[in-house]
């Protein structure tokens, strides 16, 4: 057998699991493992400017991908700043497999230089984690955290690891374990077939069904299934944050997002609803308003791979814990094979109804926004957008207003293509976020949709972006606040801004851009909007960061009202409640 | 309503803080927690009382099935059990008070361990129940120190935690 380093090992054993890419950012704890990756080729390592950044990318590579993102950073500082990054991933259920190097074995809990409890730090906010205690250890706990990493509800692992167990010096023999039995670890696979009879036979007879689908959905692919499912039995379908693009955005059946920011639609479909289809979701609080006031006559059917999302905030009538694929497989199999279908009269009666709603006060049946004058209006240019990369591109989305619009206006086809941070609502993922999309998928469109304030969270990737050559667009809705702090202190604190301006201390987002060697531009009328943006979507060898001046006094709407409201009461702008 | 749950989980390094992180993160309590290695010494049990609804008592256990140093567990209040705790209490004895404490001690079928011409050490075993009613009827002013083992149980009949 082959006599390796523990440095050389970890590094062998990332070969093994199929690594090709790590995002990460040396320093004094991980040198033996940089060294080791220096010595090889088949890695690609990516230099980020700071170890969030590395974070976050491998997050946004993790989400357009299915792979699982790797990161390494040196102990201390480095894994502290990875702590968001791992938080984010941990929130939206992203596989991710954190390394961080640790001070010697022997100086562990002597408070040495650059020491910190990674383990203890990143506990809450992990799927698991693994502190390497001997360098013959490396090859199983490898293996180990990218089966947990990915299986299941995926989620982060961290391996901490001293920097003597990677030492150069001492050499062991190494073999990576084929098989990985768990005998604490067994995800969930099919669900209980009488669970998914009963569930069949619910959706069956159901009057006002609607189909509520997340980010399971689009991590567990199961976007096929739940499409094919929808159409068969014409149900409408609304999806999460997190699950856009896991039911087709431009399909008739599609009611747009769901919850705070969501469509009058979706959510006053979902408050009369009589069966409620959850797939791969988890009653957010951002989704649900007040629980109590939640869907009154809904029969809740619950599809989730993780036993703690069901009955969390909401008791469903019908559990079902499995894979959305088999699930959704097995649902689709029963109702071909029964050839029953539900009420026609009362789907249609009900396609009516949600048709009114639409015309009513529907995102896609008319702007809802101002049409006139010479300021640009944050929806239009998303719509913009949408139109210029045929609906196709990757968009990463940092934090605020900007989010929400780009979630309301970018009618997602494809899952994988909405890359956000849903449930941390981290800003400053955004760019670094489209960097490792790009890294993913060099020919395609990636476009990051941010604020000029959640852009300078992470602007320093803009020199990471030169390094790589990652030609990225950054769309930057400036409106000169923070804008969903803003809206919020115009709408419960009686208009007092409270730290959400910044008084005229901007940068000049063009000359910084240019300062990292990229191309800026800058649009602020709106009769120069589209021209502008088609002309910086057509190059595509720079990174080009787009400035654009929007109405800064535009909120988003519909807002649900909070707090003790319904899913079905929002304001649908300034002046109009439901 | 107060529960015991009973974890078998791997004697691994922190296991332990996963768990007691997990209660504290999500707002769970424990009202006393026992845990120690197994005759399988590759496994710990872990005892846990704590107090919620049956909705907070059925995310308590999901979420602590979720960790994935846990390997199984067990709510023992859902069926018949056996639940221990052990007492060891310093009582302030002198005169007529070392025979009305021994006389209670015999009552509640405890044991002197430790003797002084001043002082008693008592232990006792039982259910909680039993020892809080042991340490009322001592009396406050006789106490001078108390510690308690938390609870220990186990389930009746031949129903086993087991791998």
């Amino acid at each position: 057998m082959e006599l390796l380093s523990g440095g050389d090992m970890l590094v062998r054993a990332l070969q093994d699991e199929g690594v090709d890419l790590i995002f990460g950012y040396p320093g004094g704890s991980a040198l033996h493992i940089y060294d080791a990756i220096f010595r090889q080729k088949s890695i690609k390592h990516v230099l980020v400017r700071h170890e969030q950044g590395a974070t976050h990318a491998a997050d946004g590579y993790a989400r357009a991908t299915g792979n699982t993102g790797v990161v390494l950073v040196t102990s201390g500082p480095g894994a502290t700043n990875a702590i968001t990054g791992i938080a984010t991933a941990y929130m939206d259920s992203i596989p991710m497999v954190v390394i961080s190097g640790q001070v010697p074995s022997e100086k562990i809990g002597e408070d040495a230089f650059q020491e910190t409890d990674m383990v203890g730090c990143s506990r809450p906010i992990v799927k698991h984690s693994f502190l390497v205690k001997k360098a013959e250890d490396i090859p199983a706990v490898v293996k180990k955290a990218f089966y947990i990493a990915a299986t299941g509800r995926p989620g982060p692992v961290v391996i901490d690891i001293p920097k003597d167990v990677t030492n150069p010096v001492d050499r062991y023999p190494y073999q990576y374990p084929e098989k990985l039995r768990m005998r604490s670890y067994t995800p969930a696979g099919k669900g209980h077939a009488g669970q998914i009879r009963k569930a069949v036979a619910l959706l069956l007879s159901a009057k006002r069904p609607v189909i509520y689908a997340g980010g399971g959905v689009v991590q567990g692919d199961g976007s096929e299934l739940l499409t094919e499912l929808a159409q068969r039995l014409n149900f409408p379908v609304t999806n999460t944050l997190m699950g856009l693009g896991a039911y087709p955005g431009t399909d008739k059946r599609f009611l747009g997002m769901l919850g705070m920011h969501g469509t009058f639609e979706a959510n006053t479909a979902m408050h009369h609803a009589d069966v409620i289809l959850a797939v791969g979701a988890r009653f957010d609080d951002r989704v649900t308003n007040t629980p109590n006031k939640f869907c009154p006559g809904a029969k809740v059917i619950h599809i989730d791979v993780d036993p703690a999302s069901i009955s969390k905030t909401i008791t469903a009538d019908v559990p079902i814990v499995g894979t959305v694929q088999s699930v959704l497989g097995e649902m689709l199999e029963m109702l071909k094979s029964s050839k029953e279908m539900p009420d026609q009269s009362a789907i249609v009666d009900w396609w009516r109804q949600i048709d009114d709603w639409r015309e009513r006060h529907g995102l896609y049946t008319a702007p809802r926004y101002r049409t006139d004058g010479d300021m640009i209006m944050p929806q239009e240019v998303i719509s913009a957008v949408h139109q210029i990369t045929g609906g196709d591109a990757f968009v990463t989305s940092d934090v605020g207003q900007h989010q929400m619009f780009a979630a309301q206006y970018y009618l997602f086809d494809k899952p994988r293509r909405w890359i956000n941070s849903g449930g941390l609502g981290t800003m400053g993922f955004g760019l670094p976020a489209a960097l490792g999309v790009k890294m993913a998928h060099p020919g395609s469109e990636v476009v990051c949709v941010t604020g000029e304030g959640s852009i300078q969270m992470c602007i320093q990737e803009l020199s990471t972006a030169t390094q790589y050559n990652l030609p990225v667009k950054i769309l930057c809705l400036n409106n000169q606040a923070l804008g969903m702090v803003k809206q919020w202190q115009e709408m419960q604190y009686e208009g007092r801004l409270s730290n959400s301006v910044y008084e005229e201390s901007l940068p000049d987002f063009i000359a910084l851009a240019e300062a990292y060697g990229h191309l800026g531009m800058k649009i602020e009328h709106r009769d120069e909007l589209h021209g502008k943006l088609a002309e910086a979507f057509a190059i595509k060898d720079r990174t080009v960061f787009i400035d654009v001046y929007v109405d800064p006094t535009e909120h988003v709407y519909p807002m649900q009202v909070m707090p003790s409201g319904s899913m079905r009461d929002m304001w649908l702008s300034k002046t109009e409640r439901t | 309503m107060r529960r015991i749950i009973s974890v078998l989980m791997e004697n691994e390094p922190g296991a332990l803080s996963r768990v007691v992180g997990l209660f504290s993160q999500r707002g769970y309590n424990i009202e006393s927690l026992t845990v120690a290695p197994t005759e399988d010494a590759t496994l710990s049990r872990l005892t846990l009382t704590t107090v919620g609804d049956d909705h907070k008592i059925e995310q308590i256990t999901k979420n602590l099935n979720k960790l994935i140093d846990v390997v199984k567990l067990v709510d023992l209040t859902e069926g018949s059990h056996i639940e221990r705790e052990l007492l060891l209490v310093k009582v302030r004895a002198t005169g007529a008070q070392r025979d009305e404490v021994k006389r209670s001690v015999d009552i509640f079928r405890g044991q002197i361990v430790d003797v002084t011409s001043n002082m008693y050490t008592v232990q006792v075993s039982g259910t909680s129940e039993k020892l809080d009613a042991f340490l009322q009827a001592l009396g406050e002013h006789t106490i001078m120190e108390t510690v308690r083992s938390g609870v220990s149980g186990i389930a009746r009949g031949e129903k086993v935690l087991s791998i």
